[in-house]
């Protein structure tokens, strides 16, 4: 019989592979037509708002995209978007609701406190936890550049 | 062992008295929908969990096997079972209410060849009449446990393998039909080295492969003694590593091999490489094999059912992942 090595390269060579193609251009597609809708629940809100700042436009903005991620992901249809679009679904602001959302919805059978409060953040935590501590990093880069200025 | 390294001579024949298959709605939608013998219609089964859904998919399994052979719960001398959550909850759980003396079996997919095994080997040895053999898997049960929450919005892998929802028992006996346990191999773990969890074919697919061929030489049997040499569930990618393996030994199978993962679902149904989990080869065998051994359209065949012995921590710890396969062959006594 073939050795460990021997069976780990058949198994490189052999293994189907991802459609790159099909597949970047789906999450290309989805994405951008996530962050469109992002751009139009922007523009609508500053039409209706002409007096809000840009900060509260982009706020108002991510709350609502983060209602809609969630609300899909309820009513379970963001796993069927994410099932085409991959990435393309992942990386906007809906995708981190879907996280959050779908974690908490699975373990709602084990309670509120053990089940829906501590598994809520399984999935994003890590990336909450890398935001917090990069943005710590990023801080402390321009906390020296304006010594240096 | 009584009959070579690795393999076990049933000198008394236990015979296969009945079996049962119950499965979800997808595997309904698959070819084989016309063998089960009873399709849930959702998957919670009326049930407030999944967890809860399995265990009555696996109670089901064992009343089935029972009601078909035409005995009640009280001639069940033993109930073997397995399943794939943590502490094998499901089994053990429809155990509790079946109130039939158990014994609980883990060796992940596998699981029901194993339970075969010891069931075969207490009948043959005249400790028991009657011995139910049962695994389950759940495909949201041990989406959850293994991989991420259901609604999550992620990709399968092209590697990657759909747990059937399903359980299947086969009830073996002293007496009863046609059909028997000839003899058994009990698997070495073999690990050649594959750490991705969602390419679980390619890393059951050497312990498949040493399993036959070690079958094979502990017999002196050929691979086309038998009508179908069939594994648990490699899918599509482990099938062929497989038949590459045993070329590689000078073994033929390509002729005589099935896989149940591979035959359970249809290329539509978007699962990548087929189904997989304990349920699979159980409720496969249950049904479509069973019907085809009892009408006496197979006489010979060597169920090889495959598991994956990891677990969320091994993969997350980086470690490899260990396959097992056990095989056991299944016979027709012709008419005299």
């Amino acid at each position: 019989m073939l050795s460990r090595t021997e069976y780990v390269e058949l198994d490189k060579k052999m293994a189907p592979k991802s459609k790159e193609w099909s597949t970047l251009v789906c999450a290309f597609l989805v994405g951008g037509f996530i962050c469109c809708i992002g751009q139009a629940v922007s523009d609508v809100f500053k039409l209706c708002v002409p007096t809000a700042s840009e900060k509260l436009t982009s706020q108002f903005t991510s709350t609502v995209m983060i209602f809609i991620g969630a609300f899909l992901t309820g009513i379970g249809i963001y796993d069927n978007i994410g099932k085409h679009a991959g990435a393309g679904s992942i990386i906007p602001i809906t995708g981190f609701a879907n996280s959050v959302v779908s974690p908490a919805m699975e373990f709602r059978s084990e309670g509120m406190v053990f089940g829906v409060m501590c598994k809520m953040f399984v999935i994003a935590g890590p990336i909450i936890v890398s935001g917090v501590t990069s943005s710590v990093g990023v801080g402390i880069v321009y906390w020296i550049i304006g010594l240096i200025k | 062992m009584n009959y070579g390294e690795q393999t076990i001579r049933f000198l008394n024949k236990p015979r296969v008295v009945s079996g049962y298959s119950i499965v979800g709605p997808k595997e309904a939608a698959g070819p084989l929908d016309p063998y089960f013998h009873k399709r849930i219609r959702k998957d919670d089964f009326g049930q407030k969990s999944f967890e809860k859904a399995e265990c009555k998919l696996h109670m089901s399994a064992i009343s089935g096997a029972i009601i078909e052979a035409g005995l009640t719960p009280k001639d069940i001398d033993v109930n073997i079972g397995g399943d794939l959550l943590n502490q094998i909850i499901t089994s053990s759980f429809s155990a509790r209410e079946l109130d039939v003396p158990f014994i609980g079996m883990y060796s992940a997919c596998s699981t029901f060849g194993q339970a075969l095994i010891v069931g075969a080997s207490l009948i043959d040895g005249g400790y028991v009449s009657y011995a139910a053999c049962s695994t389950s898997s759940h495909f949201s049960t041990a989406e959850r446990q293994y991989r991420y929450p259901l609604e999550l919005g992620t990709q399968m892998t092209p590697t990657s393998q759909w747990t059937v929802t399903g359980s299947g028992c086969t009830l073996l006996g002293k007496t009863g039909g046609k059909v028997f346990v000839e003899s058994a191999t009990i698997g070495k773990v073999i690990d050649f080295g594959i750490s991705d969890a969602n390419n679980m074919g390619a890393a059951m697919a050497p312990a498949a492969a040493k399993t036959v061929s070690q079958h094979l030489k502990d017999t002196g049997r050929s691979a086309d003694y038998y009508d179908y040499i069939v594994t648990g569930d490699l899918g599509i990618y482990g099938s062929k590593l497989f038949l590459k393996l045993l070329e590689s030994e000078g073994i033929n199978a390509a002729g005589v091999h099935k896989d149940c993962g591979q035959m359970i679902f249809d290329k539509k149904q978007r699962c990548p490489q087929g189904g997989s989990g304990a349920g699979c080869s159980s409720v496969v065998f249950n049904s479509y094999f069973m019907h085809h051994l009892k009408v006496g359209a197979i006489k010979k065949m060597l169920l090889v059912p495959t598991g994956a012995l990891l677990s969320k921590v091994s993969s997350l710890q980086g470690e490899t992942i260990p396959g097992i396969a056990n095989a056991i062959s299944f016979e027709r006594e012709e008419d005299v």
